[in-house]
């Protein structure tokens, strides 16, 4: 085991694998020897003080090859259905495809009454890829990771201790954040379309208190700004964190159970997986119903 | 738990896969699906039309099959009478033959009698005439008394 205590058996499962760039003149102590570094350098964070260091300049490799792999698998598999589909007898996996499919168009017309060719496969999107990203909650904890340090210091002289690895991205806040900002872009896009600039910015200034008069207008102003504002920015932040906090938790219980009880982590881990299937279900349908619900506030007028 | 670049990468990754589905995922299988809704709603709407056909086919068929019977039934009843048109046309055509028959040898014994009684007249005529010539033969002129005896053969 990698770690010798609880505590960082833990934090080191919580630790992404860290590539970036770290300063020059960085004092680092990698690979078993201590190096000044002369120019900025761009390499793997070999513990969680350098990962932090490397502040914006910095990616991490694991959520991004685990969310990139299954959404191109999500891809494919969809691809080589739509392929398929025709409006004879579906059969197998196509039927499957095409319950997932009706089921989100259903849910995508009940909540958005507007015209759109993009919000459909969009909550396609997230509901399948959130769903299969949360799915590697139910891998076992170590499994992959430790794989992958076997790897590491197996071909690649890395200690055991600098190889940091997380199969599921949404335990990542990069990922969930990403992703609910890209929803909060294509807010302000579809206000601003179907509002227009004025309307958009109308709607942030003379709400939720309104005026008869022109100076009662101006007087509310500051107030109406700063609580739309706020109500508008906190959509993304609570659809990333919510989801976001809910895997980390998730996660967190696994890792706990693990590094209790090591080898008989199955006993409390199977019920925990049994009841997160749940969890996991239920926060890719969350992200998805929330993502279509603030999508058709932004195009219906209030 | 840093925020970093992979706030960007996850961005494009999720552009990337949105712009795939709505390109090539969701068009042609959402299409495939109104397509066979259509199908289905006009299989359903063939299947009604069928029935309904049914239907009519069955009223027909029943109607035909009673018609059939009661021209049936009209032909019996026909047949029935005109047997017994023949019957009674036989029954009477029989009547009248044998009333013929009878009426036929009824004149014919007429004839015999007649005819008899007349030989028989003539025989007692001669035998009586024989008789009175024998009684009357010396005393009676056969010639002079013709008339008598004409007219005594003629009262027998």
């Amino acid at each position: 085991m990698a770690a010798s205590s609880a505590s960082e058996y833990i934090k080191h499962h919580l630790g992404n694998l860290t590539y970036g760039q770290l300063p020059a003149g960085y004092e680092r102590s990698c690979h078993g020897h201590e190096e000044t570094l002369s120019d900025a350098t761009w390499t793997f964070a070999c513990n969680a003080q350098e990962a932090s260091d490397m502040g914006f300049a910095a990616i991490h490799v694991d959520s991004m090859a685990w969310s990139g792999g299954l959404g191109i698998l999500m891809c494919l598999l969809f691809w080589l259905m739509a392929r398929k589909a025709s409006a004879g007898t579906p059969s197998g996996m196509l039927n499957f495809v095409e319950m997932i499919i009706e089921f989100v168009d259903s849910q995508v017309r009940d909540s958005f009454h507007g015209k759109s060719k993009l919000i459909a496969p969009l909550s396609l999107v997230i509901f399948c890829w959130v769903f299969l990203m949360n799915l590697m909650d139910l891998i076992p904890v170590d499994v992959v990771p430790m794989t992958f340090q076997w790897i590491m210091t197996t071909f690649f002289g890395w200690t055991a201790h600098e190889a940091y690895f997380r199969i599921v991205p949404t335990t990542d806040p990069n990922i969930t954040l990403s992703m609910s900002i890209c929803v909060f872009f294509l807010v302000i896009f579809y206000s601003i379309k179907v509002k227009g600039v004025g309307g958009f910015l109308g709607e942030l200034s003379f709400k939720p208190f309104e005026a008869g008069s022109t100076v009662g207008k101006i007087l509310l102003l500051p107030i109406n700004l700063m609580l739309e504002t706020i109500s508008l920015l906190s959509k993304p932040v609570s659809l990333g964190l919510r989801l976001f906090g809910n895997m980390y938790a998730g996660e967190f219980v696994f890792i706990l159970v693990a590094g209790m009880m090591g080898t008989w982590q199955a006993i409390a881990a199977w019920p925990w997986a049994v009841f997160h299937i749940l969890v996991i279900t239920l926060q890719a349908f969350i992200f998805m119903v929330l993502t279509i619900v603030y999508l058709s506030m932004a195009v219906e007028e209030h | 738990m840093n925020i970093n670049a992979t706030l960007i990468g996850q961005a494009i990754w999720f552009i990337l896969f949105v712009a795939f589905c709505m390109k090539f995922v969701w068009p042609p299988i959402s299409r495939a699906l109104d397509e066979r809704k259509q199908k289905i709603a006009e299989g359903l709407s063939a299947a009604d039309r069928a029935e309904r056909d049914l239907e009519l086919a069955q009223e027909k068929a029943s109607a035909n099959l009673k018609d059939a019977k009661d021209k049936a039934a009209e032909i019996i009843e026909q047949a029935n009478k005109r047997a017994n048109q023949i019957v009674e046309e036989a029954k009477d055509q029989a009547r009248v033959e044998g009333e013929r028959l009878i009426a036929k040898a009824q004149s014919e014994i007429d004839q015999e009698i007649n005819r008899a009684r007349e030989e028989l007249r003539k025989e007692v005529s001669a035998l009586a005439l024989s008789g009175a010539e024998q009684v009357l033969a010396r005393e009676v002129n056969r010639d002079s008394h013709k008339q008598l005896l004409d007219d005594l053969a003629a009262q027998l």
